[in-house]
């Protein structure tokens, strides 16, 4: 396969939590420690875990909005963080994000065409008229008439405001989307279309998606690869289809028991995983899953398991498979 | 089931909201009827504006002042609400009948301990005191699987995961002992293995207690895990009604068939069916069948005249000109 577009190596986020009297950082709350992932040209990797498991900061990192605490990012082959100027400008270009609420994502002041067409205004000198062409091809590629443009966000539905925000990351010549739960807020009958939408403008345009969901359905339809994330650790990855046929990692079955049936005659898992995700502060010792898990074993809570490969495809982090 | 006396009987239930001094009616609710039976579980689903929340708070009298009942009745095991005043409501509420909320944090009082506020129903409906009020809160934290009630208690909201706190806004639903629980997406916000916990909870509550659930989803999989019988509703209209496996095996309305095609399934990659358009305005409803500018089968009768309810053999009734042809043929 091609080099990836984005590629992340042994990224951590520590936030200080409480600081001790004369400075210096008594606790720190381990929010991403240690991930790893590659996105392809034209791939999306979906990335689940409950809340509070670090997908939002790694999103966040990887939209420059916090600075890692160690690890890499490079984009195209190149760090990040080394980024300057003209470079640091391509890389804000290329790399896009959608978020979960489209009524508080979208200015309610600005006008369609203003929302769309200001990252062209500072990305580009390109003349007014250009502008107002390329915010109407971008409307159509979502499936919105161009002459929509001198509306104001309140005059939409949810869908139709989520569209907006589509076609205003697409509009410089993107790369690379984060959609963080970008359907979340949606309707059902909507949020068939837009999932459809993303798909399709990926067909056309070759970008690539970091899909951030908790619904296990909805991000194995849209992602080929998924990445299972717990406790600022990714535990499980692998491609979409291998992973919903064989989930390995206990939480990723706890994930799969816990989704919900599409028919009410499908099986229904006995029982899920038990409790909540632990504080962050206070992280388990060993496995991190360990005190919720139902196969736990007592090196679990000794040794932090390592990823090593699955069957067939992809990675899996449990004492189980050593 | 059958055979279980009704708890609740809504009948040609309609609710209007009356704005700019009522130069402008919205039907929010018109025409809704449906029976639910002791320990049934009862899935209201549709589209947000919809008017799913509105049946529900009509049926409890919590409409805003908007809002009025101009038709239909609403039976409670025999008793009609709609014809009760406030007070005698608000002896009903909490006690006989209980609501849980889709955001936790906003049914809880934050400045109220946990215990305060779960002992409030007992303490105004059973007239309960001192100790006998506290270890009937113990007792109603335990059975919603808080862990270390007699703790727990003295705590404050914020000091709760969002699971905790919508099981404890299970727990004060409870503590009247109600025969009917009205819940409105009481899991939207929680993550899904929570998620799947608070509706085992509920499922072992209804076990145990018989009480009549009325579960609000827009999510056709807690419908398919929990419901006996499903009501879509579309526009303020229920458009079909049928018990769970009829309507996920044969879904008789255009628009039921086309939720359930717009449900992702696991291990399915095909493209999602999508309905068009978007969900009406319910101030400036199309004539007809309110779903036909969306409807993938729509005939010209459906654009001049309103279906009528179908009752079909497999216990479903559905709202579609297609299923009067049927009728009319057979």
């Amino acid at each position: 396969m091609s080099s990836p577009v984005l590629e992340v190596r042994g990224l951590k986020k520590h936030f200080p939590a409480r600081r001790r009297l004369l400075g210096g950082t008594a606790t720190w709350v381990k929010a991403v420690d240690g991930v790893d992932f590659a996105i392809h040209a034209g791939e999306t990797l979906g990335l689940i875990g409950e809340s509070g498991c670090g997908k939002t900061t790694t999103s966040k990192l990887i939209l420059l909005q916090e600075t890692p605490t160690a690890g890499t990012i490079s984009f195209d082959g190149r760090d990040i963080a080394s980024l300057e100027g003209p470079d640091l400008m391509a890389y804000r270009r290329a790399v896009q994000v959608v978020f979960q609420d489209p009524f508080s994502s979208l200015s309610p002041r600005m006008r369609v065409g203003d929302i769309i067409g200001e990252p062209l205004e500072i990305h580009t000198d390109l003349p007014r008229a250009a502008i107002g062409e390329r915010v109407g091809k971008v409307l159509e590629l979502v499936g919105l008439a161009p002459d929509v443009a001198p509306l104001f966000p309140h005059e939409f539905s949810g869908g139709q405001r989520q569209r907006i925000a589509i076609a205003r990351a697409l509009a410089t010549d993107t790369r690379l989307i984060v959609l963080d739960e970008p359907v979340s807020a949606l309707d059902v009958s909507v949020r068939a279309q837009i999932i459809n939408q993303l798909e399709a403008l990926q067909r056309t345009l070759g970008v690539s998606y970091l899909f951030i969901g908790h619904d296990l359905a909805t991000v194995a339809h849209i992602s080929h690869r998924i990445a299972v994330m717990y406790l600022g650790q990714i535990v499980e990855s692998a491609q979409s289809d291998a992973l919903c046929a064989r989930p390995m990692h206990p939480y990723t079955k706890a994930l799969f028991a816990a989704s919900l049936p599409s028919h009410p005659d499908d099986p229904q898992p006995e029982r899920t995983v038990a409790g909540e995700v632990p504080s962050a502060l206070d992280l388990p010792s060993g496995c991190r899953f360990h005190p919720r898990c139902p196969a736990a074993m007592p090196i679990c809570s000794q040794v932090a398991p390592t990823l090593r490969r699955r069957d067939g495809d992809g990675e899996v982090a449990c004492h189980l498979y050593d | 089931m059958a055979s279980r006396a009704p708890v609740l009987q809504v009948a040609g239930l309609q609710t209007h909201f009356f704005t700019f001094g009522g130069a402008r009616i919205i039907k929010a609710v018109d025409g809704v009827s449906f029976t639910l039976r002791e320990g049934e579980t009862l899935g209201l689903v549709g589209e947000s504006g919809s008017g799913k929340t509105t049946t529900c708070l009509s049926i409890v009298g919590l409409l805003p002042r908007a809002g009025r009942i101009v038709g239909g009745r609403v039976l409670f095991e025999g008793e009609d609400l709609t014809r009760k005043s406030q007070r005698e409501l608000r002896r009903i509420r909490g006690r006989r009948i209980a609501v849980i909320l889709q955001d936790p944090m906003a049914s809880l009082n934050p400045l109220f301990t946990i215990f305060r506020q779960v002992a409030e129903p007992a303490f105004f409906h059973q007239h309960l005191r001192g100790r006998t009020l506290r270890e009937r809160v113990q007792s109603l934290l335990r059975a919603v699987r808080i862990p270390s009630p007699e703790w727990r208690m003295r705590e404050y909201p914020h000091q709760m995961s969002g699971g905790m706190r919508q099981r404890i806004v299970g727990a004060i639903a409870l503590a009247g002992g109600p025969r009917l629980v009205i819940a409105d997406e009481p899991t939207t916000n929680l993550d899904v293995t929570i998620q799947a916990q608070y509706l085992d909870l509920l499922k072992d509550i209804q076990r145990e207690t018989g009480v009549a659930l009325i579960f609000v989803t827009h999510n056709l999989g807690i419908v398919a895990k929990m419901c006996d019988r499903v009501a879509v509703m579309y526009a303020g209209k229920l458009v079909e009604q049928a018990p769970v496996r009829e309507l996920f095996d044969d879904p008789k309305h255009p628009y039921t068939r086309a939720l359930l095609g717009s449900m992702p399934k696991l291990g399915n990659k095909e493209p999602l069916y999508s309905i068009r358009g978007q969900p009406p305005n319910l101030a400036n409803l199309p004539a007809g069948c309110a779903f036909h500018p969306r409807c993938p089968d729509v005939m010209p009768r459906c654009m001049s005249d309103e279906p009528r309810d179908v009752v079909l053999g497999d216990g479903s009734v559905a709202r579609c000109w297609l299923l009067d042809d049927v009728l009319t043929r057979s």
